[in-house]
């Protein structure tokens, strides 16, 4: 049984919230979310979602743009589920 | 900020995630709790802005991301636009930490222009006669328009109160105010006692019950506000059993440059005896990063002594503040005494206890304002 993904984030198109900044750190070789005096380092896949909220391409085409990019499917629910976090975090909010 | 593992001899020393710029000890303000060393003004010979832009550079190539530009008040300093626009242009993420004397339509709008992402405000209390008082200066008016104006350029606005005894019973008044001003953030945080304040200490340690009474007040705001505004209220060291992390760790994330180009893992840190801190005038900041005595003198736990040595804790909070040790202790490899494992604690006790009860018979004893004469005529580093 799985739950079903969070409908408010079903169709939005995710981008960076204001006052964050996503960046490629190569001395961390990672990427970080920049905010006020504080900064997130970003697991491998966290980083992969967060790229592509440029607040343009709405989930869907993000979550097909990642399987593309990394020969899979069925990623829907967990970057679904990552966004929902990250919305809570106000790290990303819905155009 | 995510934890870099601490130096123990085997792992590594991880990047100065942080930079802060130290621009200037001058400040049109003089407060009675300013953290600046009492004896600033025997160290005005400021950088000049071609080697703060090298030291950008530098700490950048090694890892630093976030920047703050702070003082004294930075707001000071002719070139802080171009400082703003090359850190911003190397990709930190830029913070002004400001009084906000200085800030006008024209200066904000040169600095969103060059980069600036963040801005700190602080406030003295939420009256005008209080706030004047403690800062010494008739300031609140521009500080209130210097809050519209943040807001006006569409950047967060984050405030910091300092409370202590003299204005920690108006913290509704200031929860209100920050309301009013429709700020996102609010640090409530408490004097601790270093520099200026440790010398006015007696009068700006707030007495227990002051603080319960102020963390009930704020945390019925919370309730109301919800995540309308963050709510951060910072308890004085002195009532705590544990020590705080300091600076997450000696030379860990840190890189503080002082406004004479002085490295130093804190603001504070020259005050301790037996360490040269070198100056961004000699080397470079990479250098004094991974190889300086002075960053490597507390960095991990190697330099531990006891009760610290042996402490299960001692990785949670590394022995606490080393400037803190050497004040209380006047040793700044002892246990932090706001330990209650540490010997020296049960003086501490008894300092907060006495200061719960203003004694009649006590001589009164006037509240030192941070200035510049009064910097030249002490006698005290620190």
């Amino acid at each position: 049984m799985q739950a079903p993904a969070d409908t408010s984030v079903a169709t939005g198109v995710p981008r960076i919230g204001r006052g964050f900044r996503l960046q490629w750190e190569p001395v961390q070789s990672a990427h970080v979310l920049l905010y006020p005096e504080g900064m997130v380092k970003l697991n491998a896949s966290a980083g992969e979602i967060l790229k592509r909220c440029d607040g343009a391409t709405p989930i869907d085409a993000i979550v097909a743009d990642l399987e593309k990019a990394f020969s899979t499917s069925g990623l829907d629910r967990d970057v679904r589920a990552f966004l929902d976090i990250a919305s809570g975090q106000r790290w990303v909010e819905w155009v | 900020m995510s934890v870099v593992a601490p130096h123990d001899g085997h792992r590594p020393v991880g990047p100065p995630l942080w930079l802060l710029a130290e621009l200037t000890y001058r400040c049109p303000l003089h407060c009675v709790f300013c953290y600046n060393p009492v004896d600033f003004a025997k160290h005005e010979d400021e950088l000049p802005t071609d080697d703060w832009l090298r030291v950008l550079r530098e700490a950048r190539a090694i890892g630093a991301v976030q920047c703050g530009f702070s003082g004294g008040e930075p707001l000071q300093r002719n070139d802080l636009e171009i400082l703003v626009a090359e850190a911003h242009r190397l990709g930190y993420y830029t913070n002004l930490i400001t009084s906000g004397i200085g800030l006008n339509e024209q200066r904000i709008e040169w600095l969103k222009e060059a980069g600036l992402d963040h801005i700190q405000l602080s406030f003295q209390d939420s009256t005008r006669e209080v706030n004047d008082f403690l800062s010494s200066t008739r300031t609140f008016d521009l500080k209130r328009k210097a809050a519209a104006l943040i807001k006006q350029h569409g950047y967060a606005m984050v405030m910091n109160c300092v409370i202590h005894r003299l204005n920690i019973d108006h913290i509704d008044r200031i929860i209100e105010l920050a309301v009013e001003l429709d700020a996102d953030y609010l640090e409530l945080a408490n004097t601790q006692f270093y520099s200026w304040a440790h010398i006015n200490r007696d009068q700006l340690l707030p007495t227990r019950e002051q603080l319960v009474r102020a963390e009930a007040v704020t945390n019925r705001w919370r309730e109301k506000l919800g995540s309308k505004m963050k709510l951060f209220f910072v308890v004085p060291d002195y009532y705590e059993t544990r020590p705080k992390k300091c600076m997450n760790g000696w030379g860990n994330v840190f890189l503080t440059i002082a406004p004479d180009g002085v490295a130093l893992p804190c603001h504070t840190a020259r005050m301790l005896p037996g360490l040269a801190f070198p100056s961004v005038r000699e080397h470079g900041v990479g250098a004094i990063w991974y190889d300086s005595e002075g960053f490597n003198r507390y960095r991990g736990t190697g330099w531990m002594k006891e009760p610290c040595a042996s402490c299960p804790e001692r990785e949670r909070d590394l022995g606490g503040c080393r400037c803190q040790a050497y004040m209380l202790a006047q040793d700044p490899a002892a246990a932090d005494p706001v330990c209650d494992k540490s010997p020296r604690h049960a003086e501490l006790v008894a300092t907060v206890e006495r200061l719960q009860t203003p004694r009649a018979d006590a001589p009164a004893m006037p509240l030192v304002f941070r200035g510049r004469k009064e910097s030249l005529a002490t006698e005290r580093q620190f």
